[in-house]
């Protein structure tokens, strides 16, 4: 006992010197970032033009904001690199300053009132939806620009001044519904999706009643709410009709289907939303999804991002995700605004943003509709030889 | 495709997983027969038999055999080490600090694998090599027919352990009367020894077999179908070997065909319902009552 005792004290030292260290790097992190942003903004031009980001540095959302930080800070220095956002007769130079919110909401509150005693002239955020939650009010009362590059709950854009960069979960479902029936003439569809989740069950509901709209029929929804047993459900499936099966869920769920599917030898082809990404590190055999088709934002093999990849990779070490090609493309969506109101103030750049065209790595030729959700093209990524691929 | 085709799989779905729980409900109602005591930690055993595989194959590189041979050697002398450390000095003690004890040490098995293996599922692919086969439009997994013939012979053999050798008429016998079978020259401390090994061997079995199934590896894995398959020895009768048997594939089937045709959400509530029902007709449980067979 007294081993496992000295085993469980190191381990734990061992978890708070690095929870200490992680804590200590991160914060050095930002001000390194800042600094050198403002370095460059003094020099060079007459007028800098602060965006504040709000989102999870540490904690356990941490990869999130952390991708979309490195995302938008590879964005901002593209931009003053390339010698600045014309606005008006000005040339300004963008400055990125982010602050971590934990994903809690009193931190996000903190992190807005930080931001605005800095200067901040539009908000990148939040990240996380409870964190947009708390600051959309605020927002409001400063009538500042504020775009949220993944808070999907749809209360969000509730106020005029606020925009979304991501597909909201009831998008997903119509698009995939349309994608399904519309080009790929399915008829029957099957769906699975997990009943105790928001996500699954706001993206099923949406695509069941596109399905419907469009004529095509939902053979059965079979619903879970835990565990890892689906062969119920899946024989059940296997029982009628289906020409195809839809997936809503995350890509641990996905697994088991897929690998069940498999056993049951349903060959069925699959569909999934974005929750999927990641499946191919999740799957014990490859073969299980082959041909498996998903929506996503964003896809890091795609020609177009290559260059923000090289740069993402050589700058942070990994392979940037979805959340950093939000991020890219939130600072893009800003640029493009301040060039259309050719001003900084606020009440132009909000009515700027329903009249954009952005072409970023989440989809080309963005805009946004007036209830401040995006209207982008969806990508399609299909696995093809055990690996990711644009489906066409 | 026909709808009795599909009953026919709904039910052999519910056969496989119902198997599992018969073998796992095995080391709680042979425990509770002869310690008089809820084994908690008895689901945590699978986990670790699922880890201890996953070991063998990916960390040691060994084949197969000898990974699931390694995994039965961990998940028994673990079942054996904790009755020594944890159990036996509490055998005098009243039954709640046993159980108390019997949850701690779930705990304690659960956090030793999350601090070594951490929370992220680990992907472990299945070792039953072959494919299914299909019989009349009806397709049965290779792992499907693997779990049953494992499983039907795990509970043949046990059968006749207890009824036939020299050791399970000891066991038998610590089970009817600890004290009088003390007198009659049994070694009552290793009776209880040679309980918790073979529990934990078909643990270790039901882990595997597990793995092989959903081929992904968590901490808390053991935790629900710990609970089902004990669930399943209340139903069958707990304390009685063939009940333990008829429980898990009851609690299988009704699991399955409640998922399949009432509902998914219901099919836990069914199931439960089910037992409240059968315990207060029989509160001995299905064959609770067969006291020449217990253990």
């Amino acid at each position: 006992m007294k081993k496992v005792k000295k085993i469980m004290a190191l381990g734990l030292a061992a978890t708070l010197t690095f929870a200490s260290m992680t804590g200590c790097s991160s914060k050095s992190d930002t001000n390194s970032g800042s600094n050198s942003d403002s370095g460059t903004a003094s020099g060079t031009s007459d007028e800098t033009f602060v965006i504040g980001g709000i989102g999870p540095l540490t904690g356990d959302a941490a990869s999130y904001g952390i991708s979309v930080k490195q995302g938008a800070e590879i964005a901002v220095k593209e931009i003053n690199e390339a010698g600045g956002v014309k606005v008006g007769d000005k040339t300004m130079q963008l400055e990125l300053k982010f602050e971590d919110d934990q994903a809690t909401a009193d931190k996000a509150v903190t992190a807005y009132n930080t931001l605005m005693d800095g200067g901040m002239n539009v908000l990148l955020g939040c990240v996380t939806t409870g964190s947009c939650l708390a600051v959309v009010d605020l927002a409001k009362e400063d009538n500042i620009l504020m775009l949220t590059p993944s808070g999907s709950a749809a209360e969000i854009t509730k106020n005029d001044n606020v925009f979304r960069l991501c597909f909201t979960d009831p998008l997903q479902g119509e698009t995939m519904a349309e994608h399904m029936i519309t080009d790929l003439h399915y008829k029957n569809i099957a769906v699975i999706y997990k009943n105790s989740d928001e996500y699954s069950t706001g993206v099923y509901e949406a695509f069941a009643a596109k399905v419907a709209e469009l004529g095509g029929t939902i053979t059965t929804a079979e619903a879970f709410a835990d565990g890892e047993d689906f062969n119920t459900q899946l024989t059940s499936i296997k029982g009628t009709d289906a020409e195809a099966i839809f997936a809503p869920i995350y890509y641990n769920d996905a697994a088991h289907v897929v690998t069940q599917a498999a056993d049951l030898s349903i060959t069925l082809p699959f569909f999934g939303s974005d929750g999927w990404d990641g499946i191919l590190d999740t799957v014990t055999d490859k073969a299980t999804v082959e041909g498996a088709t998903f929506l996503s934002p964003f896809f890091s093999g795609e020609e177009t991002a290559a260059d923000f990849v090289a740069n993402y990779e050589k700058a942070y070490n990994t392979t940037p995700d979805q959340f950093a090609a939000d991020g890219y493309d939130g600072v893009y969506v800003f640029k493009s605004a301040l060039e259309q109101a050719k001003t900084t103030e606020s009440a132009d750049l909000i009515s700027a943003m329903t009249q954009i065209k952005v072409d970023g790595l989440t989809g080309t030729g963005i805009s946004f509709s007036a209830t401040g959700e995006p209207q982008k093209a969806a990508k399609f990524i299909k696995i093809e030889n055990g690996e990711y691929a644009a489906a066409k | 495709m026909g709808i009795l085709q599909n009953i026919l799989e709904q039910v052999i779905n519910g056969l496989r997983s119902g198997s599992i729980y018969a073998l796992i409900a095995l080391g709680y109602t042979m425990v509770y027969g002869i310690a008089k005591m809820i084994n908690f930690a008895h689901g945590d055993i699978i986990m670790v038999g699922a880890y201890a595989l996953y070991v063998g194959l990916a960390i040691f590189h060994l084949p197969a055999v000898g990974a699931v041979l390694l995994s039965i050697a961990i998940c028994t002398i673990l079942g054996v080490g904790i009755e020594r450390i944890a159990y036996k000095p509490l055998r005098s003690a009243q039954p709640l600090a046993v159980l108390i004890t019997a949850i701690g040490v779930s705990f304690l098995l659960q956090s030793l694998s999350l601090l070594i293996f951490g929370a992220t599922p680990i992907p472990q692919a299945s070792i039953v090599g072959f494919d299914g086969i299909k019989i009349g439009g009806i397709s049965i997994s290779g792992i499907t027919i693997v779990t049953l013939i494992v499983t039907t012979i795990c509970m043949a053999s046990l059968t006749w352990f207890i009824n036939k050798t020299k050791l399970g008429s000891a066991m038998r016998a610590v089970s009817e009367d600890k004290g009088a079978a003390e007198l009659m020259g049994i070694d009552v401390n290793k009776t209880i020894s040679l309980t918790f090994a073979i529990g934990s061997a078909l643990a270790a079995i039901a882990g595997i077999l597990y793995v092989c199934q959903y081929q992904s590896l968590k901490p808390t894995l053991g935790a629900m179908p710990g609970i089902k398959a004990f669930v399943a020895a209340v139903l069958g009768g707990i304390g009685s070997v063939p009940g333990a048997m008829l429980g898990g594939i009851i609690l299988g089937l009704i699991e399955s065909l409640s998922k399949a045709y009432i509902s998914t959400e219901l099919s836990d509530a069914i199931v439960f319902g089910i037992l409240v029902l059968v315990l207060l007709i029989k509160p001995s449980g299905l064959l609770g009552k067969i006291r020449k067979e217990k253990v």
